[in-house]
């Protein structure tokens, strides 16, 4: 057997992660005063699979802590103990530090060994000193502690019960479960290991049949659900082949029961007296049952390998062993379902996987719309029949589009689900109470945004707490709630999701932004609209706060939400009310492998500015053209002098219009730096697939990628923010 | 046939200054009136000329870039950057698509004559000359019957910094 652990790591690894996550998630929903049972209950079978997974894997740090955390949330959700605030934070105090242990063993970063140390303490101080609470928490109605009440219980009884009765019974108020699995790669520590753990949750009987070592049968009488014995075994074995039903269900009415022994050892000697009847009709059985067996098998896919034609034996046990094994077989696909109902919803998919199918479908929508564009020549009278198929296949081609890229959709929960942590933590070190509100946390969005909006989002809330909200005096004053509120809500607006950040404090100081702003030689006046006041505090170094804390007030910050944000495609907007409070909207495209675009028209050429950077299109007069020394040309759009990049001139292109004023100006504005691109004419607006240049060819200045047209043609879509700096350098060296 | 491949391969190695291939069997194009050949293995597909979406910027000798089954691929005038011919694209203009170590490139050509199966006493090493191609990207001559074929090492050529189609590692 391989005692090679270290391919399972990675397993437990993500699992663990997992669990830490649920743990927090639960531990910041509990209500001190009356806490959840099924939330305790939750919690602490997560700190039991985590020290499962950890014992078995060796890491004896975490083990060591979840073991310790283990025993106090036992006592707390016997009602032994009485759950108190400090509690919680020594919980979340634990889990932290059991996330540092994890990264340490995953080879990123370490847990300080002093911190464990604390946390320990921690939890045994507070296990230790409520202990007069004891006997009054022990009248109140207990939460069945059955396990403990299945540990106590005489074993023997148990077994001779079940002789007398002759059947699998099920456990006063429990389940008798069957449970199989692949054992070939687990090692002898490993079974160890998890035959106590299934102990503890009730009556284990070993059913393995000694001659087939790979497979282990398992019979568990137990009060807890299938789920909470799958969580004890997944840890340990391949889910894969793992197999979990209740017993009565199946093995009631197989002869499973009768061979039944009370140890593993007697099978070979005990099956074939215990049921004579069996054996002897068992040659005419096993000739029945057999083919379907062997149909059965690959459904089965080798989970129970006494079902295999080659084992069919040549000792009588062996023969047995396959009538019990044909009628489990056969039952076999209806179980497999259940089991893939109600363990395995979802699956793990590597990202490429899903990336190479949308690309496909990227592709099948491309040459659908080719096909439309052929079919609109043709005659519809004569050809009705492949229209109304052209017509079919661009509803299925749509439809399979949409379910493609839903699969890369993540609810936004991953995200919005860590801020309540962000928010207690911050709001205790700065004495104001906060209260976090989430809207639309199922708003789903693009995995790879999800993985790069949590940066600024956090950042954002935490700039809320700082500077949003005010101090409960304060507030106190201004007339409203002690409490402050903060706010996150996320919705679909048409092709986007919009993600707010809203607090109901303070609001910005327009003077003071001003004043700010004037003392970094930003150039401001007084006749700012508020909104490109507010703006300023995305500037580089900007900062308002007359304190800088460790929170936030260094000034950066707001540049980089700004910056990471863009990089994204999305757009930050700010609305706030003084004395009311602040408003930010985060605006980001759906995925980040589409992109909307303006398509326009230079010469023969078409090209996508992307619509982010766009703020508007416009038809100059020939008056407000300017030239600066004769070179570089200028506009003039209300007010302000915009550098013209000329399209034709930076890709070498003959235009179909050559004077600016007989074609189409579209205003950038490209982090901050404005200019006005010159192009023959706009086409329309689309969402566009962004395509990389780069995997065949080199990067093109100007260009930020490529995409396909409807007709298959491809277009280049233009780097604006390039562009603008280029355009921008060219002006500084002419002048 | 098999086995005298292998053979030529082994003998070619030490025998022939003609540089080892990994195969010998040569995809013919026509470039005016010369007569190229490409290792086989090295081509993807061959199709015809069609729209292509020009880059700014890019040498006379890059066409653009166009739209293979999604995969947006550079297309190269090996007429124009060898200096042979006229670059004129008419119905029997060529694209081979080559796939070198997982980047696809176009190359146009006049036309694709056929495979051949050279053996290593058909292969001569090129001569020192100061032709369009550096000699450096030339594996051999290859002679059948009356016809001289120029073996391009087209992987070398198409990587070379002077083609400007891979980003050159910062040195």
């Amino acid at each position: 057997m391989s005692t090679d652990l270290e391919q399972f790591y990675q397993i437990f690894f993500e699992e663990a992660g997992e669990l830490l996550a649920e743990m927090e998630t639960r531990l910041l929903r509990l209500d001190i005063q009356s806490p959840d049972p099924e939330d305790l209950n939750a919690i602490f079978r997560v700190a039991h699979s985590i020290k499962g997974g950890a014992g078995t894997f060796g890491f004896t740090d975490m083990a060591g802590l979840t073991h310790v955390l283990e025993s106090l949330l036992d006592r707390l959700r016997k009602n032994e103990l009485v759950l108190r605030a400090e509690m919680v934070d020594a919980f979340l105090h634990a889990r932290d530090v059991l996330r540092h242990q994890l990264d340490g063993h995953k080879g990123s970063g370490s847990a300080d060994p002093a911190e464990v140390e604390a946390v320990n303490r921690e939890l045994k101080e507070l296990e230790m000193d409520t202990g007069s609470s004891h006997t009054a928490a022990q009248s109140a109605p207990a939460e069945p502690s059955v396990p403990v009440a299945a540990e106590q219980m005489p074993v023997s009884a148990l077994v001779s019960a079940a002789e007398a009765s002759a059947s699998v019974p099920a456990v006063k108020g429990g389940i008798t479960y069957r449970i199989e699995f692949d054992c070939t790669n687990l090692a002898q520590p490993v079974m160890d290991k998890l035959m106590l753990d299934l102990e503890r949750l009730g009556e284990v009987e070993n059913l393995s049949d000694p001659a087939n070592v790979a497979i282990c049968t398992l019979q568990l009488s137990t009060p807890m659900s299938e789920e909470d014995v799958w969580e004890t075994l997944a840890f340990l074995v391949d889910p894969a082949s793992l197999l979990i039903r209740e017993a009565e269900k199946t093995a009631g009415s197989s002869p499973l029961a009768a061979v039944t022994p009370e140890t593993p050892e007697p099978v070979i000697e005990s099956a074939p007296e215990q049921s004579p009847v069996m054996a002897r009709t068992q040659p005419v059985l096993s000739e029945q049952t057999e083919p379907q067996a062997r149909i059965a098998t690959p459904a089965a896919s080798g989970v129970i390998s006494s079902d295999s034609p080659e084992n069919t034996a040549k000792s009588e046990v062996k023969q047995v062993a396959e009538v019990i094994g044909a009628p489990r077989a056969k039952q076999k696909p209806s179980a497999d379902q259940a089991n893939a109902n109600s363990e395995s919803s979802s699956i793990r998919v590597s990202v490429e996987k899903v990336d190479q199918m949308i690309n496909l479908v990227g592709e099948l929508v491309i040459t659908q719309a080719m096909l439309a564009q052929t079919a609109s020549q043709i005659d519809p009278v004569i050809f009705e029949k492949l229209l109304n198929g052209l017509n079919q296949l661009e509803r299925n081609t749509r439809d399979l589009q949409e379910a493609v890229m839903s699969i890369r959709m993540m609810p936004i929960s991953f995200v919005f689900s860590r801020f309540p942590r962000v928010v207690r933590d911050v709001a205790s070190k700065l004495n104001k109470q906060v209260e976090l509100k989430t809207v639309g946390e199922g708003t789903e969005l693009d995995k790879g945004l999800i993985e790069k909006i949590t940066d600024p989002l956090t950042h954002l809330i935490r700039n809320s707490l700082d500077h949003g909200i005010e101090a409960p005096e304060k507030r106190k004053v201004a007339g409203k709630p002690e409490r402050g509120t903060i706010t996150l809500r996320a919705s679909h607006q048409g092709g986007s999701v919009v993600i707010e950040v809203s607090d109901d404090g303070g609001g910005l100081n327009r003077e003071k932004i001003l004043a700010k702003a004037c003392d970094r030689g930003l150039s401001v006046n007084e006749h700012m609209s508020d909104q490109e006041v507010w703006m300023l505090i995305f500037e580089a170094g900007f900062s308002t706060a007359d304190v800088v804390t460790d929170v936030s007030g260094r000034g950066v910050g707001m540049d980089v939400v700004r910056r990471n944000i863009e990089g994204l495609g999305g757009r930050v907007e700010i609305d706030s009310v003084t004395g009311k409070g602040t408003k930010i909207s985060i605006r980001l495209p759906l995925t980040l492998a589409i992109l909307d675009g303006l398509s326009v028209a230079v010469g023969d050429q078409m090209f996508i500015i992307p619509l982010a950077y766009i703020t508007e299109s416009l038809k100059p007069a020939a008056e407000d053209i300017r030239t600066i020394q004769g070179q570089g040309r200028v506009v003039q759009v209300r007010g302000e002098y915009l550098p013209v990049i000329a399209l034709h001139e930076i890709f070498s292109l003959e235009p179909a219009v050559k004077n600016i004023h007989e074609g189409i100006l579209v205003i950038l504005d490209a982090e901050g730096s404005k200019a006005a691109m010159f192009v023959d004419t706009l086409v329309g607006q689309h969402q566009v697939v962004i395509k990389s240049l780069e995997s065949n060819y080199r990067r093109v200045a100007g260009v930020s990628g490529a995409t396909i047209m409807g007709d298959g043609s491809v277009a280049l879509i233009l780097d604006a923010v390039g562009l603008v700096n280029v355009t921008k350098q060219r002006m500084v060296h002419a002048a | 046939m098999l086995l005298t491949q292998a053979a030529a391969a082994n003998t070619g190695e030490s025998l022939n200054p003609v540089r080892n291939l990994a195969s010998s069997e040569f995809l013919i194009f026509r470039l005016g009136k010369e007569e190229y050949g490409i290792e086989i293995l090295k081509v993807q597909e061959i199709r015809g000329y069609d729209a292509i979406t020009r880059i700014a910027n890019a040498p006379e000798f890059i066409k653009g870039v166009i739209n293979l089954r999604g995969v947006i691929v550079p297309i190269v005038d090996m007429r124009i950057k060898f200096n042979l011919g006229e670059a004129l694209y008419g119905q029997f203009t060529v694209v081979i698509i080559l796939n070198l170590s997982g980047r696809v490139i176009g190359i146009v050509v006049d036309g694709v004559s056929d495979v051949i199966n050279l053996d290593t006493e058909q292969l001569r090493p090129a001569p020192e000359f100061g032709g369009v191609i550096d000699t450096e990207y030339i594996i051999g001559l290859g002679t059948v019957e009356a016809r001289m074929l120029i073996l391009v090492d087209i992987e070398r050529l198409m990587s070379s910094p002077d083609m400007g189609i891979l980003e050159q590692a910062a040195k």
